[in-house]
């Protein structure tokens, strides 16, 4: 049952062939037998969706006959969900259970899915291996050795080991693409602003964007259909109609214009990863696209400048950590100033302390204009060059990126951490949409190609993967251990 | 050595919108604590603001009413601080980009003076909770009801001489906005605060002393005595070779000083930046025209159409023009009997008088417009007398009777205007007076004036007050002369 | 630019965070690595480029002025740390 994707699942519901009931508990028992392997969630909330389960039986018994009715999902944990821990990864909010729903939950429980639990992450999405998390590291179902990615993590591996047909994640700098491409499934970060922001806690709110992950693109589609729109709860989610995702799926890629970045092809990437993305474009060509070469100029100062904007958004968003009205409070504070400090070092991991740290400094007197405003003149100029390049290509593709998922504890400094990133991160700069695909292995474990459309073309994104699904079966592809443990 | 003062002030209004700036939370006075703190109020993780239209609209309102430049985009900044009443850890503010421009106030002074006022700017922000420090076992209790709610910062240039001058700046601004309608401007709650920044230096000099900032004071009375105390803490300090330092200070009324409020001065550090979930503010021009369309007649307009169309004085235009209420109420009387000058004379006179002695304001008033232009209408009709009227106003400001008329017939008050039977009352009165009137007769000439009174008492008396007392005047006087 | 302990500590304080001398050193050093990176934004001329601080040219919508927001204290306060009679309790703050 849970090889199959999310659509024929849904297909299957529809005709009468399995009830919600069944395939939640199913999927209760995946989480139940192998959860704790992977650590790959946070919370479980059992009671919760078995009751949403036959809820949605009855629903579709009267009548209800939304996609998404009855469907098992998983939320990374930085959702707000009402009356369910949200901890964010944070032992900050180890103890706060959300008094309201996110927008996104709030539209797929209208949708009828069911929440299976809250996943795994690193502590406020601040993280490119999961390693950064407050309930410990999650690992890869295609090698137990090896990390998942970061920061959707725990998303990601739940999705690729059969523990939830699908999960939702949140992208800053490529937290859903790049544990997409590492666990060797589909994920799609949409245009900044698609998606509401409403409740879901905030890293740097210019970045976050929140989308999901799935085995196919085609489900990615069905799951976009129902988070996308305006919120008038969010200032920044943008008011334009949203089209039907999974309508023009099937639309031929004869005469589609692939650009290739020439930044994306250069030192660092490995060998093995240039080699799949290259062989992935050559599927491409047989389908009927045109490639050449592109070049993003700013390329190389996406990381310098994401690590301004992100860490002096960040100091700001987590300042609201202070231990008075919810989250983590130390015990026994003598005054005002040890309550703030004690309870925000406790609260908070290393990680976190760094990127507040560095963007309280960078955003400080006598530094700002240095480092913020010289980064968000870079912010334009890496824009400018996705805008330019999208007027003579229709899509970009390249690794998503450098190297397949690392061994856990591998990256041992920052920096080397947090150059992963490199194809991922100006994405986000740019607010343009980006999803990642499987499309090939080294040794076993999973390369992702990121395909790159310009702002407001996830159907054409999402046309332009499920195409490639159609002529591959790089995403049919299942991990050993979900086989064992099936 | 001459010093010559120089001030600024930094005012802070409370904006009248029903909900607050960047929630959907009531901003009402006086709830239960934190029973009007929603979730973005709160700060609460995953909740984003969204800006309410109202408090831009009347931001814009007061701009044009200063006469200032609003720039097309306006901004949104994070002032980054740690405060208990600061849910967030910042506080939302325009630094860069306010909504309101560099304008202008006029303002009035004692000796009915007009002078000018510079605005540097004014901007959107957010207010903070409460600290409550009652004990609660020694602790801090925070009520965030107030955070979020919109405030106008308006910020002078440094303009003002004399605490006199600064008092009359926040008058004005006081009176702009109530008369906009944007702020209750009630300063006793809190609707009005303000900083002064105080400087002195010799006169003469050009360069600014180093300045004091006096932090929320919350009355016109208030600015007065804490720039009179600060001004002579200032030149004492320097007279003895001291230096002034830059630094905050509060107000303390009942002490009447200011005095240094001693923090362990590390210099803020706020860390301005664009809020990132917010968006530029864009006005368009058809929009500011819109409001500009709307907007009421401003004090300073008022001011003067009553000196040069009403013929009021310069006193009585700017008393009557410094509250809308008040103008308000006196235009309506005025319209109802007709006269301006016996309209601001009751106004001012009988009616400002009951107030204050009632502590009232013009909308609790027994009183309406209406009734008190009829009862002056009936003082100029010569329906009653002077004397009638102000018994008249009593008996409505008793609710003794719904208007003159009413009263004038019950009471009998009507001014008898008839010669005969004022004739017939003033025989009466001679006739049982020979005394007085062997006296009037025998008198100098030019006593006879004031030995009149007399009779005049008499038949007004046997009137009951109604009589025309020039009538009376006239007709005794021909009478009694003819006896001579 | 390099980065002196005294701006780690600074920044510590600015944002509220304890830090021992042990961390102090060790965030200097990461701290350090991670400025030196960003430092490569130096490289790039931005001479007339205006700052972005939005990815899309969009603009403020503005919300109507109404009351859509009810008392939920008793909820919001489930989650709280410390509360009296409504009240969000702190040390004693000294004005």
């Amino acid at each position: 049952m849970h090889d199959k994707t999310l659509t024929q699942l849904a297909a299957a519901l529809q005709n009468g062939e399995l009830s919600s009931r069944e395939l939640t508990a199913h999927y209760l028992q995946r989480i139940e037998k192998v959860g704790a392997t992977l650590n790959s969630f946070i919370s479980v909330t059992t009671e919760q969706a078995l009751s949403q389960a036959d809820a949605a039986d009855e629903a579709r018994a009267n009548g209800k006959t939304s996609l998404l009715n009855g469907i098992p999902l998983a939320l990374k944990d930085i959702f707000c969900t009402q009356g369910v821990k949200t901890s964010c990864g944070s032992k900050m909010l180890d103890n706060f259970v959300a008094p309201y729903n996110a927008t996104v939950v709030e539209k797929l429980n209208e949708a009828g899915g069911i929440t299976l639990g809250k996943t795994n992450m690193d502590e406020f999405a601040m993280g490119s291996s999961n390693e950064n998390s407050h309930y410990g590291p999650v690992k890869n179902p295609w090698d137990l050795s090896a990390v998942p990615g970061g920061s959707s993590g725990g998303s990601a591996a739940a999705v690729a080991a059969g523990l939830t047909p699908a999960a939702f994640g949140t992208d800053t700098g490529g937290s859903i693409r790049q544990p997409a491409s590492f666990c060797g499934i589909t994920g799609l970060k949409p245009t900044y602003g698609r998606v509401s922001r409403f409740g879901i806690i905030a890293y740097a709110s210019s970045l976050d964007q929140a989308g999901p992950m799935a085995r196919t693109a085609e489900d990615c589609a069905h799951l976009l259909n129902v988070i996308a729109g305006h919120d008038a709860r969010d200032s920044t989610s943008v008011a334009r109609a949203v089209p039907d995702y999974a309508e023009a799926l099937n639309a031929p890629l004869s005469g589609l214009k692939i650009g290739l970045p020439v930044e994306y092809f250069g030192d660092g990437l490995a060998p093995n990863v240039e080699k799949a993305v290259r062989e992935a474009v050559k599927v491409y060509e047989s389908l009927g696209a045109s490639v050449r070469d592109v070049s993003l100029p700013h390329t190389h100062y996406a990381i310098p400048a994401y690590y301004v904007i992100a860490p002096a958004e960040a100091s700001s968003n987590l300042s609201r950590y202070d231990g008075v009205r919810f989250g983590h409070r130390c015990e026994n504070p003598e005054d005002l100033i040890d309550l703030y400090k004690r309870s925000r070092d406790e609260g908070f991991g290393d990680e976190v302390k760094r990127r507040i740290l560095i963007g309280t400094h960078t955003l400080s007197e006598g530094f700002f204009d240095a480092y913020y405003k010289k980064a968000q003149q870079v912010r334009r100029l890496i824009r400018q060059d996705f805008l330019t390049a999208f007027e003579d290509v229709d899509v970009l593709m390249g690794p998503a990126s450098p190297t397949p998922a690392f061994d856990l504890g591998a990256k041992k400094d920052p920096v080397s951490m947090y150059l992963q990133d490199i194809y991922t991160i100006a994405v986000n700069l740019a607010g343009i949409p980006g999803i990642s695909v499987p499309a090939g292995f080294v040794g076993d474990r999973p390369v992702g190609l990121q395909i790159l459309g310009t702002h407001f073309a996830e159907a054409q994104l999402l046309n332009v993967a499920h195409q490639f699904q159609q002529a591959t079966d790089w995403h049919q592809k299942r991990p050993a251990f979900a086989e064992e443990t099936a | 050595m001459q010093w010559e003062t120089v001030i600024g002030l930094e005012v802070h209004v409370q904006l009248a919108t029903k909900s607050k700036i960047f929630s959907g939370a009531s901003t009402a006075f006086g709830a239960e604590p934190n029973s009007q703190a929603c979730a973005v109020d709160l700060g609460l993780p995953g909740v984003l603001p969204v800006l309410n239209e109202q408090a831009v609209a009347m931001a814009v309102q007061f701009g044009l009413a200063v006469h200032a430049e609003i720039p097309d985009v306006s901004v949104f900044d994070r002032k980054n601080y740690f405060y208990p009443d600061l849910p967030k850890g910042y506080q939302t503010s325009q630094m860069y980009h306010p909504i309101v421009g560099p304008g202008e106030v006029e303002i009035t002074l004692d000796d009915d003076t007009i002078q000018r006022v510079r605005i540097h700017h004014a901007h959107l922000e957010e207010d903070a909770g409460k600290s409550l420090h009652e004990d609660f076992h020694g602790m801090t209790g925070i009520d965030l009801n107030r955070a979020g709610t919109p405030l106008l910062e308006i910020v002078s240039e440094p303009d003002m001489r004399s605490a006199k001058e600064a008092a009359a700046y926040l008058k004005a601004i006081h009176s702009i906005v109530t008369y906009l309608g944007i702020s209750d401007g009630n300063m006793a709650e809190g609707s009005m605060r303000c900083d002064v920044n105080v400087s002195v230096r010799p006169v003469g000099q050009e360069a600014f002393g180093t300045r004091a900032e006096i932090k929320n004071v919350n009355s016109f009375r208030f600015v007065e005595r804490a720039i009179a105390f600060e001004v002579d803490r200032q030149i004492e300090l320097i007279e003895d070779g001291g230096k002034v330092v830059q630094e905050t200070r509060l107000f303390d009324p009942e002490r009447d000083e200011t005095r240094s409020m001693r923090t362990k001065e590390e210099a803020n550090d706020y860390r301005y930046f664009p809020c990132p979930d917010l968006l530029p503010v864009v006005l368009d021009q058809a929009y500011v025209d819109h409001l500009r369309e709307a907007l009421p007649e401003l004090p300073a307009d008022k001011r003067e159409r009553f000196q040069t169309e009403l013929g009021l004085s310069a006193y009585d235009a700017n008393v009557l023009s410094a509250s809308r209420s008040m103008a308000e109420f006196f235009e309506e009387v005025k319209g109802v009997c007709g006269d301006a000058k016996q309209a601001a004379n009751w106004v001012q006179g009988e009616f400002s008088g009951a107030l204050n002695r009632e502590n009232l304001s013009i909308e609790q008033s027994p009183i309406n417009a209406r009734q008190l232009g009829e009862l002056i209408s009936r003082v100029i009709d010569d329906t009653i007398n002077g004397k009638a009227a102000k018994e008249v106003f009593q008996a409505l400001w008793n609710h003794q009777g719904k208007n003159a008329d009413e009263v004038i017939e019950a009471k009998g008050l009507k001014q008898v205007t008839d010669t005969g039977a004022i004739e017939a009352m003033i025989n009466e009165v001679i006739a049982d007076s020979p005394a007085q009137v062997a006296q009037y007769c025998d008198a100098e000439p030019e006593k006879r004036g004031k030995m009149i009174g007399y009779f005049v008492g008499q038949v007004m008396k046997a009137s009951r007050g109604t009589a025309n007392p020039q009538q009376v005047n006239k007709l005794l006087k021909e009478k009694l002369d003819a006896k001579l | 630019m390099v980065l002196e302990q005294t701006h780690v500590r600074r920044a510590a304080h600015l944002a509220r965070l304890a830090i021992s001398d042990d961390q102090a050193s060790r965030f200097v050093d990461d701290l350090s690595q991670i400025l030196d990176m960003v430092d490569q934004l130096q490289r790039v001329d931005t001479d007339g480029v205006a700052p972005l601080a939005h990815p899309l040219d969009a603009t403020q919508r503005l919300r109507a002025d109404e009351v859509t927001e009810t008392n939920q204290r008793d909820a919001f306060q489930r989650c709280a740390p410390a509360v009296e009679d409504g009240l969000y309790l702190v040390p004693r703050v000294v004005e």
